[in-house]
């Protein structure tokens, strides 16, 4: 992943972080990510972000766990290990179907949890950069990309006029890494 | 807010010449069985089947409407709010068709007999010396059949016409008084209970599983549940998609469309769950007594049937009604509904129709045009009803709630 650099605003209100959400993206800013303590609504359609296709993952996860299970049980018990049950055929097809239906249960809900933490970038024994301490608390986050051309100080600056109650530059991993929270990482020790 | 709904001359012309239809088929078809050369038995008991099978079908699907309502009431959803005049006009009618088939069934029982004198349609009113059907008498008689109904569809007529009654009442109580929202909250409760001991249990016995007394399945009256809800859901939002079309029903978003969507993609499932479940135990179990059920429908001359609605009421709301866009599209959510209501009264036509009529069945002039009188009578009487106030419940409690609501 690449080192960037954030200008990083934070607001204690969701009425001041919507207007400010706006009002950068009418600037044309990136924003990296906005945290907050819960769920706003309607927070991500104003940040312009698409609508998830993890259900589509999930429908992909589902028809292979319905394949697996009716390949699986028909190739042992048609051709690998053929017995007689009670006189039925050896396709018994109905008496598979609740067999089939937790696989595929099971693989749907499997795959689309994995597929969730790698989108989210969460996993155990993952790091993520934090912002702000307060950032899951009580205050309302938003993390600014400034590119390589980018004035850091242009963007504060236009941020502190959004109604942010603290701006600051920071320095950090954009993405997720393997990590120990209680050591500090070689980029964090270089940008102090 | 004042958004009245008119009656257009098209809906009324249209519903006044369904019913005229549907008269005029019960005539052709007593005119037949009075003037034709050569009727059978099968013909007698072909034209008293269709009526109860759609007597039945239709008061089961509008009843479903009083019981979204109460379970809506009891949950204190908002959803439901900013069309809930529909449900409420579909509930207030439920009268219309349990009259009809009360009328129906007890014709059937006190005066329906073959050249034989034998009931074919209800055949435990004439055991004979039939063991089974005497052992099963103390539940299966006429005096059991008639207290049941009648007390069956008279609550079900009751809390249909108490909770529009309330409703309506809300109109003008004083702003934001909460007295009659937890009288409907109270009343939801009952009928919840009213409604598990009948249409989840006992209804679907006497007037459908009767049709086969040797037979039976403990799961059959959830299965008729599953099947009257899905199309009942399907019946209140092609409601909603024809008020909208008018221009009424201002408050009804594209979220509102998605709930009721989810409904009908859930409870098709739903369907296909106990439908499986009763046919799977009976094929595992093999046991003649209760084979015999799916040896006619299956592999009989009902298996066109069988199928058909196996791929009506689960391959198709399955594969389309999956995706969210198709959900929030208002032609495949419209076509679903009356696909989905057209299945249902294929799975309810075969779970009547073989055992009176064997190989005999027929689609035909006479079960389509009964089929419209009674859709006839539904579009007529529902859209009276619906003039009658104010299509959004503007004094209602949850009435900001559910202008706002997100699917």
């Amino acid at each position: 992943m690449a080192i960037k650099k954030f200008a990083v605003a934070a607001y204690d209100d969701e009425e001041v972080l919507f207007p400010a959400v706006k009002s950068v993206r009418r600037k044309g800013y990136k924003i990296h990510d906005v945290y907050t303590p819960f769920a706003v609504h309607g927070l991500d359609e104003a940040m312009g972000l698409k609508g998830t296709d993890l259900h589509i993952a999930g429908f992909i996860y589902g028809l292979c766990g319905t394949s697996t299970a009716v390949g699986f049980i028909s190739w042992i018990f048609t051709s690998d290990w053929p017995i007689n049950y009670g006189g039925k055929p050896h396709f018994a097809l109905p008496a598979w179907i609740p067999i089939t239906f937790e696989l595929t249960v099971l693989f749907a809900a499997v795959g689309m949890t994995m597929t969730f933490c790698y989108l989210n970038q969460i996993m155990p024994g993952v790091k993520k950069h934090v912002f702000h301490p307060r950032q899951s608390d009580d205050l309302f986050v938003m993390a600014i990309e400034i590119g390589k051309h980018g004035n850091e100080k242009e963007v504060a600056d236009f941020l502190k006029t959004t109604g942010a109650k603290e701006v600051n530059i920071q320095v950090a991993e954009a993405g997720w890494w393997y990590g120990r929270w209680d050591k500090k990482e070689p980029y964090e020790l270089a940008a102090g | 807010m004042n958004d009245r709904f008119e009656i257009p001359g098209r809906l009324r012309n249209t519903s006044i010449g369904l019913i005229l239809v549907g008269v005029l088929t019960l005539i052709g078809g007593i005119a037949c069985l009075l003037m034709g050369q050569g009727t059978t038995d099968v013909d007698h008991a072909r034209f008293w089947a269709v009526l109860l099978h759609d007597s039945v079908f239709f008061t089961l699907i509008t009843t479903v409407s009083i019981f979204v309502m109460s379970a809506v009431s009891l949950a204190q959803g908002s959803w439901i709010i900013a069309y809930r005049r529909v449900p409420e006009a579909i509930g207030a009618n439920v009268w219309v068709f349990a009259t009809i088939a009360a009328v129906v069934m007890f014709l059937i029982v006190f005066t329906f007999r073959d050249s034989h004198g034998v009931n074919t349609i209800y055949g435990w009113v004439t055991p004979g010396n039939d063991p089974i059907l005497k052992g099963k008498s103390p539940f299966l008689n006429k005096g059991m059949f008639v207290g049941f109904t009648l007390v069956t569809l008279g609550l079900w007529s009751f809390f249909g016409r108490k909770i529009r009654a309330l409703s309506i009442a809300q109109e003008s109580a004083p702003h934001n008084d909460t007295k009659i929202y937890w009288k409907v909250f109270r009343l939801g409760a009952v009928f919840l209970f009213v409604y598990a001991l009948t249409q989840m249990s006992t209804s679907p016995w006497l007037w459908i599983m009767s049709v086969q007394p040797h037979w039976y399945s403990t799961l059959f009256s959830w299965y008729t549940f599953a099947s009257a809800f899905v199309s009942g859901m399907s019946l209140i939002l092609l409601w909603v998609v024809y008020l909208k079309n008018q221009g009424n029903l201002g408050l009804v978003t594209k979220e509102h469309m998605h709930d009721l969507g989810k409904f009908m993609f859930a409870f098709s499932i739903f369907w296909t769950y106990l439908w499986f479940a009763q046919y799977m135990l009976i094929w595992y179990a093999n046991i003649p007594d209760e084979t015999v059920h799916f040896k006619m429908r299956q592999q009989g001359p009902y298996s066109i049937i069988f199928y058909a609605n196996f791929i009506i009421n689960f391959v198709m709301p399955i594969l389309i009604l999956m995706a969210r866009p198709s959900k929030r599209n208002y032609f495949t959510i419209t076509f679903m509904a009356m696909v989905i209501i057209f299945g249902h009264w294929l799975d309810f036509f075969q779970m009547i129709m073989p055992q009176p009529l064997g190989q005999y069945w027929h689609i035909n002039w006479f079960e389509i045009g009964i089929f419209m009188g009674f859709a006839g009578i539904l579009i007529f009487s529902v859209s009276r009803t619906l003039t009658k106030s104010d299509l959004v419940p503007n004094n209602n409690l949850m009435l900001k709630e559910t202008a706002v609501h997100l699917s």
